[in-house]
């Protein structure tokens, strides 16, 4: 069965079906109402007290955040409203407290359902959750205890609630495998964070396995087996103890430096959104921010976040790096991103309109509020601002000029904030790649935006099915561009080149990339340790030579296959 | 039996966060307190309630309480509208 890897590893183990059945409410005119009360009063009860177990074991098992949706869950049975409804539809309709409590159940699921708003959308599904709940108790029916779970088990299921993943015997789960749900749904998110392998939307799991059945449940490709063959098993055991024997050897290099046989040591950093993901880089071993992009500062807000928000969220992130370096892109919006309370005219190539800096040009105001919030929180770690989509030096130079402009601003208003703060540009346009040497003498770094780049460099819109085969970060022109960024900044004393694209955390660039001579690496904090692992393997003049029959290639096709035999070579095994 | 006409001004409405914030505001005070939104009375106490009844930025409801501290009540939750529950 094919479904969704969401969490990867392999887990062989018996089938555990949790059945979800359908429940039949009594429908019928019922005459003893005070029963039907009693009955509702007792259920509630029930619930609470079910809820605050739980509550309490999550707490233990999963701390106070992921608890939290339990405290809600409580409010729901305590809302007068909710209860009240209840109450009135028992008395008014003479229906059964089930019943009742079925109809304004659904009922508020469906006013929160029908928000267009994700958060509201959440809320009816807690709703859903404490119904069924609810309705289980006042007809005595019993949930599957998961704490009882004694043996080894896969859990099979149509989707895990939170009441199922916090009760559940963790020492025995070893993989979930569900009918729905996708990479961010709450089963996904918990298999991840129990690190125990997950596949979901199988669409027909539940149907297809019973009790006790032998399952593999494969995350890394996404694929689950019921009752293998000898043969089949045989090859899951030898993926398994191998992907085990990998995830060790990766977790040892965590403080080992990146550096090369020969003693070329790189920098391996993260791509960051929010300060929460910082604590992915740090796990990963990451010794930096290469790319902190702050949209989200904006994108999740109604409103323009002001200068103290901003300096907060970025003094987060530097004090929690410790020292490291962070390097702060300012504002990238325009293009396909939007802000709902900046109105933008539309544009017939937006990509090649106003966005990011040459908007920030227009919106003075709203630059210089990011900037000053930057150099305000620089004080608080190794601050670097980096300016994206720099077509020419003109415009280098006049985002610098504004820069200054703050720094005065701020020297008058006696604020403390970092006087020698590093400046940079993200280089994704190709004339700024091309003429790299004439923006290096005003920079004190360059960070090549690999998506961008290949998309103007290439002129092609990988979104679009049609021509997105054109889209080949390895191909020569790429490479060519890159080196080019590259030797422009090395032939000025203390300047360096990172890349922040997503070529960047590619294994199989990662051999040509050292050794065209990049600085540092900055990519998604879970491929960390993976690139980590192919620089440590390799001596920095073989990479040289490998970059150096690259950039020689006429293809990508011809790249690939040479940079795939001399892993091989390496016997570097990629997962 | 007091009351109040007030205006939402905060851009989020009475959702989420501070829907909770109302919520927990009204349960200190003993009257039973009462939202009106185009003639249909919410129960201010029931954060389903508050957040179901859709009550976004600049629409005008009416605060009522009835009950001991009816007055307090009402003038909390205006204050508490009034000052955008901390939003800007």
């Amino acid at each position: 069965m094919k479904g969704i890897g969401a969490s990867p590893g392999i887990a062989i183990a018996k089938a555990f079906v949790i059945k979800h059945e359908e429940i039949k409410v009594n429908t019928d005119k019922i005459d003893d109402i005070q029963n039907e009360l009693d009955r509702l009063a007792d259920a509630l009860e029930k619930s609470k007290d079910q809820l605050k177990k739980i509550h309490e074991q999550a707490v233990i098992e999963l701390g106070d955040e992921e608890a939290r949706i339990f405290a809600a869950h409580l409010m729901v049975l305590d809302d007068p409203e909710y209860v009240g409804q209840i109450q009135e539809a028992i008395k008014n309709q003479s229906i059964s407290a089930d019943n009742g409590i079925k109809q304004i159940t659904d009922m508020f699921v469906g006013i929160f359902e029908s928000m267009d708003d994700e958060y509201m959308k959440e809320r009816a599904a807690d709703i859903k959750d404490v119904g069924g709940r609810l309705i289980r108790n006042s007809l005595g029916i019993k949930d599957q205890d998961l704490g009882a779970i004694n043996e080894d088990s896969i859990i099979i299921a149509y989707d895990l609630t939170p009441s199922d993943t916090a009760t559940m015997n963790k020492q025995k789960v070893l993989g979930f495998a569900t009918d729905i749900g996708g990479r961010t749904s709450h089963t996904a998110i918990m298999a991840r964070s129990l690190e125990i392998p997950a596949v979901l939307g199988l669409k027909n799991v539940t149907h297809d396995t019973k009790d006790g059945d032998i399952v593999i449940v494969d995350g890394i490709d996404g694929v689950v087996v019921v009752n293998p063959d000898e043969k089949t098993m045989d090859e899951y055991l030898t993926k398994k103890s191998e992907y085990e024997a990998f995830v060790k050897e990766l977790a040892q290099l965590k403080d080992l430096p990146a550096v090369t046989l020969d003693g070329h040591e790189v920098e391996l950093v993260g791509n960051i959104g929010t300060p929460k993901d910082v604590e992915g880089v740090l796990r990963n071993g990451g010794t930096g921010v290469g790319l902190y992009r702050t949209e989200f500062l904006y994108m999740d807000s109604d409103k323009m976040p002001d200068e103290e928000k901003q300096f907060k969220a970025y003094k987060e992130v530097l004090e929690s790096m410790d020292g490291h370096p962070v390097i702060i892109r300012t504002l990238d919006i325009g293009g396909d991103k939007k802000l709902p309370y900046l109105q933008l005219d539309e544009e017939m190539n937006p990509f090649l309109g106003l966005r990011a800096v040459r908007l920030c040009f227009v919106e003075k105001n709203l630059f210089k509020t990011q900037l000053r919030a930057i150099l305000r929180a620089g004080v608080y770690g190794n601050a670097h601002i980096m300016f994206p989509m720099i077509s020419n030096v003109t415009e280098v130079k006049q985002a610098k000029a504004i820069l200054e402009e703050c720094k005065e601003e701020l020297r008058n208003e006696n604020i403390s904030f970092d006087e020698n703060i590093k400046v940079g540009i993200m280089v994704e346009i190709p004339s700024a790649a091309v003429t790299a040497d004439i923006i290096a003498s005003e920079v004190d770094f360059f960070s090549i935006g690999t998506n961008d780049l290949c998309q103007y460099a290439l002129a092609v819109d990988r979104m679009n099915e049609t021509v997105s085969y054109l889209y080949q970060p390895l191909t020569p022109a790429i490479l060519r561009l890159v080196k080019m960024v590259i030797d422009a900044s090395h032939d000025v004393e203390g300047k360096f080149t990172g890349m922040c694209g997503e070529l960047a955390g590619d294994p199989r660039a990662a051999l040509i990339l050292l050794g065209l001579g990049l600085d540092e690496f900055s990519m998604s904090a879970s491929s960390v340790p993976q690139i980590k692992k192919i620089i440590r393997s390799v001596n920095f003049k073989d990479a040289q030579e490998i970059a150096k029959k690259a950039l020689g290639l006429s293809t990508e096709e011809e790249v690939l296959a040479m940079v795939g035999e001399e892993l091989e070579k390496l016997d570097i095994k990629l997962i | 039996m007091f009351s109040k006409e007030v205006t939402i001004l905060n851009a989020t409405g009475l959702h989420a966060r501070p829907a909770s914030m109302f919520v927990q505001e009204a349960g200190k005070y003993k009257s039973e307190i009462n939202v009106i939104k185009d003639g249909k009375k919410i129960n201010a106490k029931s954060i389903m309630g508050i957040m179901a009844g859709g009550i976004s930025k600049d629409t005008v409801v009416t605060v009522e309480a009835d009950g001991e501290d009816e007055e307090q009540a009402v003038n909390a939750l205006v204050e508490l509208i009034e000052s955008k529950f901390g939003e800007e």
